[in-house]
């Protein structure tokens, strides 16, 4: 019984641990190619003629090259994109014919005896361990580090203290923020002339009876595009300036049915009452929650929807977040009109506009 | 088949191969350079050094290769890009946006497009690339996860492989934060956002990386230098080092009749696996660049220059990005709001804390179940995900998260292609990738078990041989074959799970305090971890169980002898 046992039935000896006897490498089979001299001369033939076909595609490559032309003219010749098309099927297929070629030869052509080779642990052998070890402690004993604490521990000291000039040489990277964030270009009008309210792209200036109720208009302070009215230098409302000022000042302007407004509190806790203009609302287009700007309008609603993350603000409710990952509403404009009935930002927002940070303040509507 | 051995090649060609001027000249070449650089010593193992074979072992390839064509493209591309955000007239090729503001790193962008030969063809391989360089590692991983090939002694190269997706992924968003555009410029938008919500530094990090306040002159050229320097200086260190532990390690292998823990068993380095990944290497240049070449990527002219008062519908980071991104739409609008300064849940959770969270989770995976487990084995012999049920069970309720999280990214293109609304599809995914994972690890678990009894059942009882046997009574009972020994050796050649501690024995060991709450709270997971696991049968079981298939088998065969139904296996 104990004999049937130890013998699988195909008449290995067993190992203590396996049911099955490992049956070892399976014989080695020759391939058509191996052992018929015509099959090998077609594999021959067929990888040369892989390699020939990059060539050939390579040449096209050139010749790509050098007749089509990418501008965007429709008249030129083969036309838009045909270029890249071409450039970029001719080089794929080159490389690729010799990729194939290679691995044709390998399966095809190549020996393909599979061999075996010992593992060893990753380990090193123990002497050589020991040997190390006893070389690492010889080290720290010659060094002394251990026996004279003055010195290392002087030395940790002045090794910590060096990494500072690593991490106070990065202070010029930029400003400190101050309260930068806190202001936007719409609080710099001046005497007589509130920052008028205009149509980003075109910067036309808008009367309250332009707007049908339900119409939404983007909009930007009239002093990027008219600094001096405003007694602003133009060099600060210029390429990146400008950039920088878009990202704190855009605005959507909403009209809706007067009625529908329930208007919130400002931080003081006065009403905001007179912050709209004929059931005007403007409200900061950059979102409270990582600050895309805001653009989706569900015109029934008077709900604004941000592309990016969803966070949907009422506008005719202080803007108040309904919907979505933004934690504090939008923050609101007060309008007004100028003397020539033109909308204007009677003041700046009175809390800072964009995403939140720490050391932001918050207050209830 | 029989073969006439006489007429075996024993050369690639009809005559012998005769050491002609290929072999002489490479060996003089080889003395002259062991003469002054002495690898002839490293290179008299390493040469023919054994590759083993599978499909699988492809994947981490490809996040090779990829990398290389990332490196070869990459440097075209900064020849003609200028990482400035001065501001320019565009005046180049494309109509369109001639006379158009925007910054030089737009506009030489367009350049590259429009008015270099091949320029977009390369732009559109380098980006195709990074797509396939982070696929690759992703899916790399996976099966070296599910697989155990992570288990001792490969925890470090698991380390570096989880820092290599980390790094590429930082990669992938500088690089395709350059351009300028209105996409890639939203998403930058986004990364100034979650800097500012990092507690008590967030507005100083953000004044700091941007230059002043967003989005200043200073982003563009700053990502440039991480995105061509710091980052792949880094990220070649670690792929050179994770190569270089796997030549050390020797590579996995399968189980199989002659392939056991001590051995490897494969091709030679020299000439076949060289060929072969050589080869690969080409058809892996050659896919990118017909990707590149046919199908568009990143089309920034159409997105147009950055601009911070813009942006469009269906705004989405490269799909790596996905799975934060996803996070940050289905977080409630959780901000607190105390003593004048603000905390951003909503932002803080799903951006910095859930990735790193993630990335430590994933370091942590060997090194957890190696304590779970005890298993202070070296491990060479490949794990089929069946025979280690949790730990398949583990990976695909991560995956189960990250896929639900990633969908949640594209909750607006969801809503929009399936007339669904938005709110129930983000009320739907708080929910979903709570409970998501729970029931993955569940099925996965129980399915894996059951996979490893239709194992159990094959050795015990043989394949199911699809003949059909009507008994005399009326009765009907399928023959079942003994599986070759190859296949057999192949299902059997696995350890069996360890049993865990019981708590008597750990009470018993004389721990106190800390120590015996810790190895009690051990043995309890290696109980869930091996819990319904089934081991292989041992010898004897194996030998009853054929003896008694034998036994059947004979019956069947005098019942098909006896009865009308006279279909022999032979006939099938």
């Amino acid at each position: 019984m104990s004999d049937a046992h130890n013998t699988d039935p195909h008449g290995g000896e067993l190992a203590i641990s396996e049911p099955i006897a490992d049956p070892g490498l399976p014989a080695h089979t020759w391939r058509p190619t191996d052992v018929d001299p015509a099959k090998e001369k077609r594999a021959e033939r067929q990888v040369a003629g892989f390699f020939g076909l990059s060539a050939i595609c390579t040449v096209l490559f050139l010749v790509s090259y050098f007749t089509l032309d990418i501008d965007d003219d429709w008249h030129v010749f083969a036309g838009f994109g045909a270029s890249t098309m071409a450039l970029g099927a001719t080089l794929g297929l080159s490389l690729m014919f010799i990729g194939i070629g290679i691995i044709h030869w390998s399966r095809k052509l190549m020996a393909d005896n599979e061999i075996s080779e010992l593992r060893h642990p990753a380990n090193s052998p123990e002497e050589d361990r020991t040997a190390t070890l006893e070389a690492l402690n010889l080290g720290i004993e010659e060094s002394g580090i251990g026996r004279r604490p003055l010195i290392r521990n002087s030395l940790l000291g002045a090794m910590g203290l060096v990494g500072l000039p690593a991490v106070v040489l990065l202070r010029d990277l930029g400003p400190l923020p101050g309260d930068k964030l806190e202001h936007t270009i719409w609080g710099q009008g001046v005497k007589g002339k509130p920052m008028r309210v205009v149509r980003d792209g075109i910067w036309t200036p808008i009367l309250a009876s332009d707007l049908e109720i339900g119409d939404l208009v983007n909009c930007q302070p009239d002093a990027l595009h008219n600094p001096e009215r405003y007694d602003i230098d133009p060099t600060e409302v210029e390429g990146i300036a400008a950039q920088v000022h878009k990202s704190k000042a855009s605005l959507v302007l909403l009209r809706m049915n007067p009625e529908d407004i329930k208007p919130g509190k400002d931080k003081d806790g006065n009403s905001r009452e007179n912050w709209t203009v004929d059931g005007i609302v403007a409200y900061s287009k950059i979102c409270t929650h990582v600050g895309c700007p805001i653009s989706l309008n569900e015109r029934t609603t008077h709900h604004l929807l941000c592309p990016c993350h969803q966070s949907t603000f009422d506008l005719a409710d202080s803007g108040k977040v309904v919907f979505g990952p933004a934690g504090r509403p939008l923050p609101q404009l007060p309008l007004g009109v100028d003397d020539q009935g033109y909308l204007v930002a009677t003041r700046d927002f009175d809390e800072p506009v964009g995403p939140s940070y720490w050391e932001r303040d918050y207050y209830e509507r | 088949m029989s073969v006439d051995l006489s007429k075996v090649a024993s050369t690639n060609g009809s005559t012998p191969a005769e050491a002609k001027g290929g072999p002489k000249a490479a060996g003089a070449i080889a003395n002259w350079a062991d003469e002054r650089l002495g690898l002839g010593t490293a290179m008299k193992k390493n040469l023919r050094k054994v590759f083993p074979d599978h499909w699988s072992f492809m994947l981490g390839e490809i996040a090779l290769w990829s990398f290389v064509v990332l490196l070869l493209t990459g440097v075209f591309l900064t020849l003609w890009f200028d990482p400035s955000m001065t501001e320019v007239q565009y005046n180049g090729s494309y109509d369109p946006l001639r006379g158009v503001h925007m910054s030089s790193a737009m506009a030489s962008t367009l350049d590259i497009s429009f008015d270099v030969r091949g320029g977009l063809l390369m732009r559109q391989m380098h980006h195709w690339a990074a797509m396939i360089f982070i696929a690759s590692m992703m899916i790399h991983m996976l099966r070296v996860y599910l697989t155990g090939a992570f288990r001792k002694p490969r925890e470090l190269n698991w380390v570096i492989g989880c820092l290599l997706l980390l790094l590429g992924t930082i990669e992938g968003f500088t690089g395709y934060s350059l351009p300028d555009d209105l996409l890639s410029g939203t998403g930058v938008r986004a990364a100034d956002g979650f800097m500012k919500a990092s507690p008590v530094v967030g507005t100083y990090m953000s004044f700091f990386l941007f230059g002043g306040e967003f989005p200043g002159d200073s982003i563009i050229p700053r990502f440039y230098a991480m995105h061509i320097l710091l980052i792949p200086g880094i990220l070649l260190a670690l792929v050179a080092a994770h190569m270089l532990l796997l030549v050390y390690h020797k590579h996995t292998q399968w189980a199989g009749p002659g392939r056991t823990e001590e051995n490897v068993v494969g091709y030679p380095m020299l000439p076949v696996y060289a060929a072969k990944a050589g080869g690969f290497f080409f058809i892996v240049f050659g896919v990118i660049t017909l990707l590149g070449g046919l199908f568009s990527l990143n089309p920034v002219w159409k997105f147009g220059p950055y601009d911070p008062s813009k942006v469009t519908a269906g705004s989405q980071p490269d799909w790596y990005m996905g799975w934060p991104d996803g996070l940050l739409r289905i977080i409630p609008a959780w901000e607190t709001h105390i003593f004048g300064i603000t905390l951003s849940w909503n932002v803080m959770l799903p951006i910095l804390v859930m990735p790193p969270l993630m990335l430590m989770v994933l370091i942590a995976l060997p090194f957890l179940e190696a304590w779970i487990t005890g298993d202070k084995r070296e491990h060479h012999l490949l794990q089929r995900p069946r025979n280690a049920p949790t730990r398949t069970a583990i990976m695909v309720a991560l995956m189960t998260f990250y896929g639900l999280s990633w969908a949640a990214g594209g909750n607006d293109i969801i809503a929009i292609k399936m007339h669904l609304s938005i709110n129930q599809i983000t009320y739907f995914m708080r929910g979903a990738v709570f409970i998501g994972p729970v029931i993955a690890f569940i099925i996965t678990k129980r399915w894996c078990i059951s996979l490893q009894r239709h194992d159990e059942g094959k050795l015990l009882h043989g394949y199911e041989s699809g003949v059909l046997v009507r008994s005399p009574e009326g009765g009907y009972a399928e023959k079942h074959l003994p599986l070759p020994v190859e296949e057999a050796y192949r299902l059997s050649a696995r350890d069996n799970d360890p049993t865990p501690e019981t708590v008597e024995e750990i009470e018993s060991s004389g721990l106190a305090g800390r120590h015996l709450k810790l190895r009690k709270l051990r043995a309890k997971l290696a109980a869930v971890f091996f819990a319904d696991n089934v081991q292989k049968p041992t010898a004897e079981e194996l030998h009853d169980a054929q003896h008694h298939a034998e036994h059947e088998l004979h019956e069947l065969e005098a019942q098909i002898a006896a009865g009308p139904n006279k279909h022999g296996p032979a006939d099938h």
